[in-house]
């Protein structure tokens, strides 16, 4: 019992399933719980405001006369739920034959085809003629952003992206515009939609009248992977889904996670993300071992994975630890910076500079871990535990000593960056000018190509997974720098991130106590993080 | 004319006997026929007092629902600390209604006074008349009157020399028949779409600006000095036991005397349309009524000997509604009128719920295409079956305003429908 004497919870039937759920849940959740999912438009769990206006969830309820809709429709005891009565399935085939009165059903050009819940619903209701015959009302397509174009016709205006941009974003720039049949979603006049989040209203659209333009006509949903990953763009972490068609990003959308970004993402994560993959990249190990033409050594010259690494772990045991500089990216990947600091130890190079951009900060005013913050890095946490420190400015070399820079860009250092180290490797995706000094380069994947795990703002690390292939002979860095380690006999070659994560969280105390399966889709705090400190669901709570 | 005029039927004049006299507008007019004497005598009454009068008169609201005033001001919770509210719904946008306009227009201290006692039986701190966009000179008259009620002490701070205070404003509409649907009053007052919302919370929970709020019909405001004045019984000396009163009735359509009427609840709706109205003006029989505005069930010309009372249109198988019955004649064309009734609620849905945004249009290019003589028999199972899946699912009954006519000119005229059927192929031997 509650204090107020309420009671906590309440226990129904829905189905003919009994379930209890807290107090003051609706049936339309209350449903999920026995895995039923009532149909539905405009009720979204990350919108607050529950209009009940698509009338999709109405559900019987015995001793009412009339249906309810199950979103407004408060659980009680002893209350019985029949979603799937004649009367309830009868009433929802009918909305989905009044939604295409006016429909195009433009299917076959449309981009939510095959995700569209307008589509599904209508197969589920099994109505494949239309005792419509009357001409179609037609609105045409408006761009209501810069980004985003408008497919009126399509529209169910179920309200989703007014009230995502009224009550979730608080910002009341998207308005619907008429009414009846011939209501439109516009932007209010003399406004402009210009929100730092407004992409969302893309996703949270149920069918296929809001879409990106720069997805619109791209891929058909059918022909695309989808693939559980973490927003780079920001220490924030917002968990993401990678939409990819034949190897290349198409489409980014935000995954839920309650803990981190709710059901949205920042429009600069989504664009950044897509961006991610461009460009040329390093492809090919490349060693300067005297075998090439030339002078002083020797050219760079391109050599398969174990010539590469025979040699590398050669010059690293005869190096023994003379000490140096590393340069790193605060976008290295947790298993990444752990191999990498445990060749510097090895190496006796205790500074690891990392250099983070600062861009614009933004926020979504109802949920305050979302937040675009100014650190334009995923990882800048996961580098704090390796021994990484915040620097400014350009790069410098040391003078004499190892160096080894791990995917920085080394952009501000000079041209004989490197030069008067005694062995400089870089590991990295590309391949920028000072990086051409070195003694061997080790091409290695972005985060999009392999498995891994970033830590956020608050220390809470979070999985991604491999959406593309690394172009080339590129491997993910943790891959090949065990293969070093495991060369110089320390530890095993592993081809598995499982087995780099396990040897992380054995060894280094931030992630102590941690599984790979453990920490989930969800994520899960760092050792004696704030996250953890503060409660945070870890996996244990969540039950994995 | 458009006030209420005598006829060969006794009428009832009581809430409308002062309409078409000018001084009546005016305060002092108003209160040499005895003005704000109701007020004062609330003043000196609790609100639970006023409330039980109300209550014991049997006002029912005249907005169309006919739902009991004085239960419904007993729905506002007490003692909440919350700030009430009180809407006075002058949005008169039924077709076929046209009796709220009149009682604005010339008896505008009757409806101030009306709300001022309202106000003081459900704690409402602040009175907001609501009057359609369109009617600028009832705004006028009554913003004179609303000036008038201030600066006379009536309205405001202390009224009436008495601790109470309660202060009035006119508020223009939009021009949207559903502001007039209490939530979406309540929305368009608060400056957002007019929109309904889905119940509960229910207004007297949560109301305009989140508020404990009443919203009450012009006319049930206009009838509560009356009933204060003079008493629960000698208001139910007209009428039947669930239908007090008097009400004012707005006749339209083939009428030798169309207008406002007022008459005691109960009389035969023959009499009104033939005694009162006159009848046709063609001499013709009557084809169809609809006696309560536009969403209600059509009444054939065999139909009329009901009782005009809320449970006797409902017996006949209609509603009183606003008691604004609209009179066809036998040239009447029912498909064309049911077709420019349902183009009327097409184009006013506010969009919200799917059935009545679809289903609306829908009906209506159903008719126009039988009206054009290009119907098919399949059509009117069409119809009858839009009908039942547009009845009851909405959150408001605008859906059901299209269903009811609908419906009942499908049950009682299909001869009219099927004569607009294509002629259909049959194939030879």
């Amino acid at each position: 019992m509650a204090e107020n004497g309420a009671k906590a919870t309440v226990t129904l039937t829905i189905d003919g399933v009994e379930v209890t759920v807290p107090s003051g849940t609706r049936v339309i959740e209350a449903a999920e719980h026995v895995g039923v999912v009532v149909p539905r438009y405009c009720y979204h769990p990350g919108i607050p405001t529950r209009p009940a206006q698509c009338r999709m969830c109405l559900v019987e309820v015995e001793g009412r006369p009339k249906l309810e809709p199950s979103c407004t429709l408060q659980a009680a005891d002893d209350m019985v739920v029949n979603t799937a009565s004649d009367t309830a399935r009868t009433a929802r085939q009918s909305v989905i034959e009044f939604l295409l009165v006016n429909h195009p059903l433009d299917c076959p050009i449309c981009d939510a085809a095959g995700q569209c819940m307008l589509q599904d619903y209508a197969y589920v209701t099994n109505q494949l003629e239309s005792r419509v015959d009357e001409p179609k009302r037609i609105m045409g397509r408006d761009r209501i952003s810069d980004d985003i174009l408008y497919f009126a016709d399509r529209c169910v205006i179920c309200t989703r992206c007014v009230r995502f941009m009224r009550d979730v974003a608080e910002d009341d720039s998207l308005i619907v515009a008429q009414r009846g049949d011939k209501a439109y979603i516009d932007t209010f006049p003399g406004r402009e939609l210009d929100n730092p989040f407004q992409g969302n209203i893309v996703d949270v659209c149920p069918v296929g009248a809001l879409v990106h333009e720069d997805f619109v006509f791209k891929a058909r949903s059918w022909d695309m992977d989808a693939t559980a990953s973490v927003c780079p763009g920001c220490p924030t972490g917002c968990n993401v889904t990678i939409d990819t068609k034949e190897n290349q990003i198409v489409r980014v959308k935000p995954r839920h996670n309650a803990a981190v970004n709710s059901w949205w993402m920042c429009d600069y994560g989504r664009k950044h993300l897509v961006m991610t993959n461009r460009g040329v990249r390093a492809e090919v190990p490349l060693i300067r071992d005297g075998g090439g033409d030339g002078d002083d050594g020797g050219e760079l010259r391109p050599v398969d994975w174990a010539t590469a690494l025979d040699w590398v772990a050669e010059k690293v045991a005869a190096l023994g630890a003379p000490g140096g500089s590393a340069v790193v990216s605060p976008d290295a990947s947790n298993e990444n910076l752990f191999y990498l600091r445990t060749l510097l130890d090895r190496l006796g190079v205790a500074d690891a500079a990392f250099r983070v951009p600062q861009g614009e900060t933004a926020e979504l005013p109802t949920v305050p871990t979302l937040k675009l913050r100014a650190d334009r890095a995923a990882n800048a946490a996961g580098a704090g535990f390796f021994g990484g420190r915040r620097a400014d400015g350009p790069p410098d070399g040391p003078a004499g000593g190892a160096l080894v820079v791990l995917d920085d860009e080394l952009e501000g250092a000079g041209e004989d960056f490197g030069g008067s180290a005694d062995f400089f490797l870089y590991l990295g995706t590309r391949l920028p000018g000072p990086a051409r000094n070195a003694d061997a380069v080790l091409p290695i994947a972005t985060f999009a190509e392999m498995d891994g795990t970033f830590t956020n703002f608050e220390n809470r690390v979070q999985r991604f997974h491999q959406a593309l292939r690394p172009p080339g002979l590129a491997r993910p860095g943790w891959m090949v720098l065990s293969r070093v380690l495991a060369r110089l006999g320390d530890g095993e070659a592993v081809n598995d991130v499982r087995g780099a994560f396990e040897r992380m969280a054995a060894q280094a105390p931030a992630f102590a106590g941690l599984t790979w399966d453990g920490i989930g889709l969800k994520g899960a705090p760092a050792a004696g993080s704030a996250a953890e400190a503060a409660g945070v669901a870890g996996p244990a709570e969540a039950g994995a | 004319m458009s006030f209420p005029h005598g006829s060969d039927l006794e009428t009832t004049t009581r809430l409308s006997r002062h309409q078409g006299e000018a001084e009546a507008r005016t305060l002092e007019g108003w209160r040499a026929r005895g003005g704000y004497e109701a007020l004062r005598r609330s003043l000196e009454m609790s609100p639970a007092e006023i409330t039980e009068v109300v209550k014991a008169s049997g006002l029912r609201g005249r907005g169309g629902a006919g739902f009991p005033t004085g239960l419904k001001w007993s729905f506002m919770p007490k003692d909440d600390g919350k700030p009430h509210y009180l809407c006075c719904n002058a949005d008169e946008s039924e077709p076929g209604a046209f009796k709220d306009r009149e009682v604005i227009r010339w008896t505008p201290h009757l409806l101030i006074e009306g709300c001022l006692i309202a106000s003081r039986a459900i704690g409402a701190e602040h009175a907001y008349i609501y009057v359609r966009g369109e009617f600028f000179e009832e705004t006028q008259v009554l913003n004179a009157a609303v000036v008038e009620a201030y600066d006379n002490g009536l309205a405001g701070d202390g009224i009436l020399g008495s601790s109470w205070s309660c202060d009035v404003t006119i508020h223009a509409g939009a021009g949207a028949y559903i502001a007039g649907e209490e939530t979406g009053l309540m929305n368009s007052l608060m400056g957002n779409r007019a929109e309904p919302w889905a119940k509960p919370p229910f207004p007297a929970q949560a109301g305009a600006f989140g508020m404990p709020t009443t919203v009450n019909n012009v006319e049930t405001l206009a009838a509560v000095p009356m009933i204060l004045e003079n008493g629960a019984d000698w208001y139910r000396q007209w009428g039947s036991e669930e239908s007090p009163g008097t009400k004012l009735w707005s006749c339209s359509g083939h009428l030798v005397r169309p207008g406002n009427y007022e008459f005691a609840l109960g009389l035969p709706l023959s009499d009104i349309i033939f005694d009162a109205c006159g009848g046709t003006p063609s001499g013709k029989p009557v084809k169809a009524v609809i006696p309560g505005g536009s969403s209600t069930a059509f009444l054939t010309g065999d139909e009329l000997d009901c009782a005009t009372t809320y449970e006797g249109l409902a017996e006949a198988g209609s509603a009183l509604g606003t008691a604004s019955p609209i009179v066809m004649d036998e040239d009447t064309d029912i498909v064309a009128a049911m077709r420019r009734i349902a183009q009327f609620y097409a184009h006013e849905s506010c969009g919200q719920c799917v059935q009545c945004r679809e289903g609306t249009s829908w009906v209506v290019r159903i008719l126009q295409r039988i009206e054009a003589g290009d119907g098919r028999p399949a059509d009117i199972d069409t119809l009858y079956e839009l009908c039942e899946q547009m009845t009851g699912r909405t959150i408001c009954v605008l859906a059901d305003s299209v269903v009811f006519p609908l419906q009942s000119s499908l049950d009682k005229f299909r001869a009219d429908y099927e004569a607009r059927m294509k002629p259909t192929l049959v194939a030879a031997g």
